[in-house]
């Protein structure tokens, strides 16, 4: 067994097809004439226009259907060929050097690819393959090698290799191929990049022991975990093919549902969102059919360490987001400290309510220094993205009005430094303590949108600490208080006209899909695993029904009636 | 001569697919275009050279652009930048 870097999910059980590469090598000859170098630097012109005459060759070629990503490998390819840079190395060294075509192009492009192997930059040392990979073609017409054989197969194999070229990829019979293991590589490497577009499960660096598989061993490879087996035992074998197989039915689930609109059977569509603490979760959020960030913690970025962090450090965090949001909304929450989450530098004196004590906007409004440090930093970060800001744990109107005070300030100090930011930034709240939900109506007067945290609104209006075991068993979110909380909210934020979301757990549990959409509510966030359950529900249900739904759960008196009756209405 | 700076908006950075894109686009025009990061300089017709800057997202570059189309070439390149480079 051994473990390489997996780069396309999956497990794949196969016979071994290992390609190997004849190595090209230095022929040392010298030319002598003048003749001789002037031939030589047509011979290389004369190569250079070959090999790209075979990449145009392979992008009309209408028996292989090429996707975007792999049209794009090839246009990389077409300009590493006619690379001015290239060119002026190789001719100089046919010039000066005297050497062969071929010998100047190989040197050439051994010196690139150290180059770009040793950049501190994982995408960058990547593309030493797309270079050596176009030096190999130019080299073709100079050596007059023959074309690859295309490698044709039968039965499930899986193929091991140092690594695989681009139109390798591109030009296999990819019907039997199950998986891909790679000697070299990275996650950007194409073998990475065709497989994940191709769904085929693949493990790249996985250093030379995958070499010593030979032609016909049965391969067990796992895309996820990275890890390959050569000739395993039966049991091992076994888990393997269970696991594949339900593997393999729940991803055609989820692969099916990702760019499905959101849209229920009579036509209203509803927006899901992901909840996150960074990128990773946005991304996976993302790839699982996240439309966007309803709930950006940052209370990451000020725990595990011994201070504040600077304007720059979390500007850098917010901006780095944004970049990677794909011009999603992504609402940033300002710091939630306090209540179960403290602070090592900050010291809060012991409280007996920690939940009812100084937590949130309450720290932020009592020592606006952090505060105003915190929105200068989002706001700078706001003309890389659609960034949205939110404040938690607000209770009444006067809150709002001074944090909104303090994020003026906070633009106003950004435009005397002449720093650039979105200046009509979005400005929410956090819809959690029963007041709010209650004066829903007079709140919406002061914001762009609300957020229903329903983990501290269920907490804060049943009095049940969700921390303390003992009475784990009250805190219970279908409670009809909680539940007319929420419809209040709704209803208000429709009737004012701004946008509601909810962020808390129960935007991610199906059973209260269909009773929120009744609601009114079209925006849910929500972890990213729990995307494409919700988005199933909400396709395979009308708004109509939800309003029915809605209306029946309002006429009962006790959540144990209530979640009965979802369990049963939920499809 | 036209210079302007351009903060890189992709977050991969300036990567192989939109150095493609904006080599083509500065074929196009006879002026001779110039990208610089920090002190290092390189004309913007050859991939590699491109790549070798490693230009991150959010970074911010300079393009120096000089000949007798330099006005038209500008206004390609500035769309590139602030449209195009986007959705590359």
């Amino acid at each position: 067994m051994m473990k390489g870097i997996g780069v396309s999910p999956g497990i794949s059980i196969g016979r071994a097809f290992v390609i190997s590469k004849a190595a090209t090598t230095f022929s040392g000859v010298q030319l002598t004439t003048n003749e001789d170098i002037a031939a030589g630097i047509s011979k290389f012109e004369a190569a250079v226009v070959s090999a790209s005459a075979e990449i145009e060759a392979i992008k009309m070629d209408l028996n292989l259907t090429l996707s975007a990503d792999e049209l794009n490998i090839l246009e990389i390819q077409v300009e590493l060929i006619n690379d001015p840079q290239i060119k002026d190395d190789v001719v100089e060294k046919i010039e000066t050097d005297k050497k062969t075509p071929g010998d100047a192009l190989l040197e050439v492009i051994a010196n690139l690819v150290t180059v770009f192997e040793e950049m501190d930059d994982e995408y960058m040392s990547a593309r030493s393959a797309d270079i050596r990979d176009a030096g190999a073609r130019i080299l073709k017409y100079l050596q007059n090698i023959p074309p690859p054989v295309i490698p044709t197969f039968n039965g499930d194999v899986i193929i091991i290799a140092d690594d695989i070229s681009p139109s390798e990829t591109m030009t296999m019979d990819l019907q039997h191929v199950r998986g891909f293991a790679t000697r070299a590589g990275s996650k950007t490497s194409h073998t990475a990049i065709i497989a994940k577009a191709k769904g085929i499960p693949a493990v790249v660096a996985c250093g030379d022991d995958v070499m010593m598989a030979v032609e016909g061993d049965l391969i067990v490879l796992d895309g996820a975990t990275g890890f390959i087996h050569i000739n395993p035992d039966e049991s091992a074998l076994n888990d393997y093919k269970l696991k594949r197989d339900a593997l393999a039915s729940e991803t055609e689930k989820l692969k099916g549902l990702k760019d499905v609109p959101s849209i229920t059977t009579d036509g209203v569509s509803v927006h899901l969102e992901v909840n996150i603490s960074g990128i990773d979760d946005m991304l996976l959020g993302f790839e699982n059919g996240g439309e966007g960030v309803g709930l950006l913690r940052t209370e990451l970025l000020f725990m595990n360490r011994d201070s504040f962090p600077t304007e720059d450090e979390q500007f850098e965090f917010y901006k780095s987001i944004a970049l990677q949001s794909k011009n999603n909304p992504v609402i940033v929450r300002t710091i939630d400290i306090g209540g179960d989450k403290q602070l090592s530098y900050f010291n809060i004196d012991a409280e007996l309510n920690p939940f009812l004590g100084y937590r949130a906007i309450r720290i932020c409004l009592d020592r606006p220094e952090i505060f105003i440090t915190q929105l200068k930093a989002i706001l700078r970060a706001s003309v890389f993205g659609k960034l949205k800001i939110m404040f938690p744990m607000i209770a009444n109107v006067q809150e709002i009005r001074a944090a909104k005070k303090l994020l003026e300030q906070a633009k106003y100090e950004l435009t005397i430094q002449n720093i650039s930011f979105n200046a009509n930034i979005k400005v929410g709240i956090m819809i959690e303590i029963p007041s709010a939900a209650v004066t829903a109506d007079i709140l919406a007067k002061e914001v762009d949108f609300f957020s229903i945290g329903t983990n501290d609104l269920c907490q804060y209006t049943l009095a049940v600490d969700r921390m303390n075991e003992k009475i784990s068993h009250l805190y219970d979110t279908y409670n009809p208080g909680v539940l007319r909380l929420i419809g209040n909210v709704i209803e208000q934020g429709a009737k004012n006209n701004i946008p509601v979301g909810m962020c808390g757990e129960v935007a991610g549990d199906p059973l209260a899909t269909l009773l929120l959409l009744g609601m009114g509510l079209k925006e849910f966030s929500m972890g990213p695993a729990a995307i494409p359950v919700i988005k199933k529900i909400i396709i395979s249900n009308s708004e109509t029904k939800a309003k029915q739904v809605f209306s029946t759960v309002m006429q009962m008196d006790n959540s144990t009636d209530i979640l009965a009756y979802l369990r049963q209405v939920t499809t | 001569m036209i210079t302007k700076d351009y903060t890189i908006l992709a977050a991969q950075g300036l990567h192989a697919r939109p150095a493609t894109a904006l080599i083509r686009l500065v074929k196009n025009f006879k002026s001779a275009v110039i990208l610089q990061k920090g002190s290092k300089m390189v004309k913007l017709n050859s991939m590699l050279n491109i790549l070798s800057m490693a230009i991150k997202g959010g970074e911010t570059v300079t393009i120096i652009i000089e000949g007798e189309d330099e006005q038209e070439a500008a206004i390609a390149i500035d769309l590139f930048f602030t449209e195009q480079a986007k959705e590359l």
